[in-house]
């Protein structure tokens, strides 16, 4: 299920503006990533151009390659809808839709792309719902909306949510930012479970949870202010936390700035 | 980018690059049949919009142009109106004095008493009372202006002529306020202040809008220093509302320069050979009441085409007065962002 | 202390009692909070004055069955009787083909100015639904005219009138409709997009429910607002009193119409009729009024 993602030579842009600049690296099946590094380097920039949500915003295109196993994600030929279906997302603030009940919303992504069988949403609606780890806590109120659950568990709704369309990898933008401590957790503990079907990449603000949840990990730093953001160095999480080869991340990582 | 990855914001004042519009770049919509469809079916509601008011422009100048070219009498500052005939005259001098001075009384009388109710919904209002006031003065609007007409001259035009009456005895020495020999209720001072009624909710619910805006430091500001609620009404409340109120009011009195049916059960019509006379007590025509007063009589492209031509210019008043308001909104907009 | 002096024009004299404000600023506040409350009292009397006066004078004729079931066919000024049922009929009528033509105009210029528009062609559409709300209701009516009579030559019929209305809703919607598009968090769009849902069905689907209640809100209260216009009736649709079903054909009784066929006549039965048909319109208008504030509670944006 899970596939391989190859960055190359990755220019993002906003309009005129450089955004990043020259992001290559690969990531793992089955493995998680952890994007970190100072406010406006361009980490969450880069994770939205992983499903092509970068090209949402008006302006925003991209130069490069994004290849998931031997698929180019950026070759003319590829729908950017189709690469949001393979390539799930969960954002920093938990975003139910506000008209659907629990149930809906974690089928909403099936339906909307026109899968009417009952019997086959509902199966779905279980099993993503088992998957987020929320099925207990939600089972006897399906029918309720979305909204009325807690943070923690809105958050859960929406991995939920982005796992039932079946994707091969799964974006977290700063998934737990909004979130209390326990809540977080629970969220952690739900990566780690998560990856091993899903190859999982995650924005992070906390270097403490970099650390807890990834495998790898990826430093991103502006080289001045006003200059695009850039890559500065991917590696084991193990080893950029205690041995990093630049000393741009040492900084970072032992606080000194950012 | 971290933090405000979603919103237009970041993109909005860039250029679009390569010289295509930003709007290509918004591969949210692709070029599947369901969104060329929905987003063209978009697209063509806003070019019919943008086709009516241009329809709506040339065909009133069009049908006016030949009327005004057969005119024998300057149409801005004439104030004869014989638009048929071979000899066609006809002006909108008298049309202009009687639309500016009903919308001009009801500006005074509206503008004070609409920014006080706003600032008592606003500010004084008990929390139980701020929602049933607000919705009550905006129900001021939803009496049809008809209505407002019929009530104004058989029901509170019979307590005018005391009002008007007394302003006629004491200011009668200045020419605005002379007798003309009208009763009360059939003038265009009561056809203002039924208009101000009118306007009232436009102005006060723009008004409201922006008072309600004030950020809470700017009045906890005020009371901390000392300030009675009134002497930070005016410090805070009002220095911030400013924009809003006159927005508010420039909207009002778009709506009273063409506001039609009141002003035209109200007035009554002058005499053709009447002199002129610059009282408040005097009768008249507005634009909007001569254009529908006469509604049965379009019977010649000439004499339609007077009217248009006067319907025409009533369009550029009230557009002016509305662009007035709109960039005033602007502005604020641009500091309180 | 030193603070509390230091505000406005005046001192405080008396410095050692904090309860004692300068009598002439605790005067002016007290004046201040008086106007206020009495300019709010002033703006009620006119409505509850109307109220009571339509009330009143025409409250009865709406409690007879006939006002609401039989047309004012064959009756003349001097005679009691008959009904409003073809001018209530007539202005339902107009009024809903009026919105079964903005409404969709109307949203989906919404729809294009706050999904897709961006660029000139954009701020030429949000300049001409600002140039449109500020037409006043005689021109848009002379417009059709020209258009309609003057230059096709057609005769005045309900449809001509529904045309006029349809010119002063569509910008009523349009602005209504854009502030709850708005108002659609973009999350709620982002999350639909990594869904892998197309733009258009995220619209459908997604935005445009949730700002529902808000939209439907307004487009009730631009209804009202067209129902009780006048001018474009005066116009283009003369009145009569029977009952008509035809938007293409002939004449068609009004509710504004009715009352503009009867105001100035001196005898009773007429006159009563005038009030009644006033009440009659001034009801329908409030209750789509509040029931378009009613469905704007269970709005699911703020």
């Amino acid at each position: 299920m899970a596939k391989r993602i190859d960055v190359k030579d990755l220019d993002i842009y906003y309009g005129d503006f450089k955004a990043v600049e020259g992001v290559s690296m690969t990531v793992e099946p089955r493995s998680v990533t952890a994007f970190i590094g100072p406010s406006g380097c361009g980490k969450s920039t880069v994770l939205r151009t992983l499903n092509r949500m970068h090209e949402v915003i008006p302006g925003g295109r991209v130069d490069g390659k994004v290849m998931l196993d031997d698929q180019d994600l950026y070759a003319p030929s590829m729908d950017p809808v189709a690469v949001r279906r393979t390539v799930g997302m969960v954002f920093q603030r938990p975003n139910p839709f506000p008209t659907m009940s629990i149930k809906d919303n974690v089928a909403a992504g099936l339906r909307l792309n026109g899968i009417k069988d009952k019997k086959r949403l509902d199966e779905t609606v279980e099993k993503s719902l088992r998957g987020a780890n929320l099925w207990s806590e939600v089972k006897d109120r399906l029918d309720k909306p979305g909204a009325g659950l807690s943070g923690g568990q809105q958050q859960r709704l929406c991995i939920a949510r982005a796992i039932a369309v079946n994707p091969q990898v799964l974006l977290m933008d700063e998934p737990c930012s909004a979130l209390d401590p326990i809540s977080t957790l629970a969220i952690e503990d739900l990566i780690n479970e998560l990856k091993s079907q899903y190859t999982i990449v995650i924005v992070t603000h906390n270097m403490q949870q970099a650390a807890r949840v990834s495998d790898q990990t990826a430093f991103f730093n502006l080289k001045a202010t006003g200059q695009p953001g850039r890559l500065v160095e991917v590696g084991s999480t193990q080893k950029i936390f205690s041995n990093p080869e630049q000393q741009a991340t040492e900084d970072y990582i032992s606080g000194r700035f950012g | 980018m971290s933090t405000s990855i979603t919103g237009h914001s970041v993109t909005d004042d860039l250029p679009g690059p390569d010289g295509r519009s930003p709007h290509d770049g918004d591969r949210a919509g692709t070029g599947r049949l369901g969104d060329r469809l929905f987003g063209g079916a978009a697209t063509g509601s806003g070019l019919v919009v943008v086709a009516l008011v241009t329809l709506v422009g040339l065909f009133l100048v069009m049908q006016a142009v030949p009327s005004l070219l057969n005119n024998n009498a300057n149409f801005l500052t004439s104030t004869e109106w014989v638009p048929s005939g071979s000899e066609p005259r006809f002006g909108i001098a008298a049309l202009l004095w009687a639309t500016v001075v009903t919308s001009v009384i009801a500006m005074v009388i509206a503008v004070p008493l609409g920014v006080a109710v706003a600032l008592f919904i606003t500010q004084y209002a008990p929390a139980w009372l701020a929602k049933p006031a607000a919705t009550t003065v905006d129900l001021l609007a939803a009496v049809p202006s008809i209505v407002y007409g019929f009530w104004g001259l058989t029901i509170a035009g019979q307590f005018i002529d005391p009002v008007t009456g007394f302003l006629q005895r004491t200011l009668g020495w200045i020419p605005f306020f002379g007798d003309a020999g009208f009763s009360g209720r059939s003038t265009l001072f009561f056809a203002g202040m039924i208009l101000a009624i009118m306007i009232l909710p436009i102005i006060t619910a723009i008004s409201r809008e922006v008072f309600a805006q004030v950020p809470v430091a700017h009045k906890e500001g005020a009371l901390a220093l000392g300030a009675t609620q009134w002497e930070m009404i005016r410090t805070a409340v009002l220095p911030f509302g400013k924009p809003g109120v006159i927005s508010g009011a420039m909207l009002g009195l778009g709506r009273a320069l063409g506001e039609t049916l009141a002003v035209m059960i109200l007035l009554s019509t002058l005499n053709p050979t009447a002199s002129w006379s610059w009282s408040v007590f005097n009768g008249g025509e507005t634009f909007a009441s001569k254009i529908a007063l006469n509604a049965g009589e379009f019977d010649s492209p000439q004499k339609t085409g007077a009217y248009i031509a006067a319907g025409l210019v009533l369009f550029i008043l009230t557009f002016l007065v509305n662009a007035v308001a709109r960039i005033v909104i602007e502005r604020r907009k641009a500091f309180s962002e | 202390m030193s603070a509390l002096t230091h505000v406005g024009t005046e001192v405080s004299t008396d410095r050692s009692d904090l309860m004692a404000k300068s009598s002439g600023r605790a005067l002016r506040d007290r004046l201040a909070r008086f106007v206020m409350w009495g300019s709010f009292a002033l703006a009620c009397v006119p409505l509850v004055w109307i109220l009571v006066s339509t009330l009143l004078k025409g409250g009865h004729m709406l409690l007879s069955l006939d006002w609401w079931t039989l047309s004012q066919n064959g009756i003349t000024a001097r005679r009691v009787g008959g009904g409003a049922a073809h001018a209530i009929q007539g202005t339902l009528l107009q009024a809903l083909v009026t919105a079964a033509m903005s409404v969709p105009i109307g949203v989906f210029t919404a729809i294009y100015l706050v999904e897709y528009g961006r660029g000139r062609l954009a701020k030429v559409v949000s300049f001409m639904v600002d140039i449109l709300t500020g037409v006043p209701s005689i021109v848009a009516a002379l417009f059709i005219y020209a258009l309609w009579v003057t230059t096709f030559g057609f005769q005045r019929v309900p449809f001509a009138v529904t045309l006029a209305l349809t010119l002063l809703m569509i910008p009523t919607i349009v602005r209504s409709t854009e502030e709850m598009l708005k108002l659609v968090p973009n999350e709620l769009r982002e999350a639909s997009y990594a869904l892998g849902v197309p733009k258009w069905k995220t619209i459908t689907s997604i935005v445009l429910p949730t700002a529902f209640s808000g939209i439907v809100t307004g487009i009730l209260l631009g209804l009202a607002r067209v129902m009780g216009e006048t001018a474009p009736l005066i116009i283009l649709g003369p009145y009569t009193k029977s009952m008509a079903h035809n938007l293409f054909d002939g004449l068609m009784g009004t509710l504004p119409t009715m009352i503009n066929q009867d105001r100035t006549e001196a005898l009773q039965p007429a006159i009563d009729r005038v009030w009644g048909a006033a009440l009659t319109l001034i009801l329908i208008v409030f209750l789509l009024n509040l029931l378009g504030r009613f469905v704007g509670r269970f709005s699911k944006v703020s």
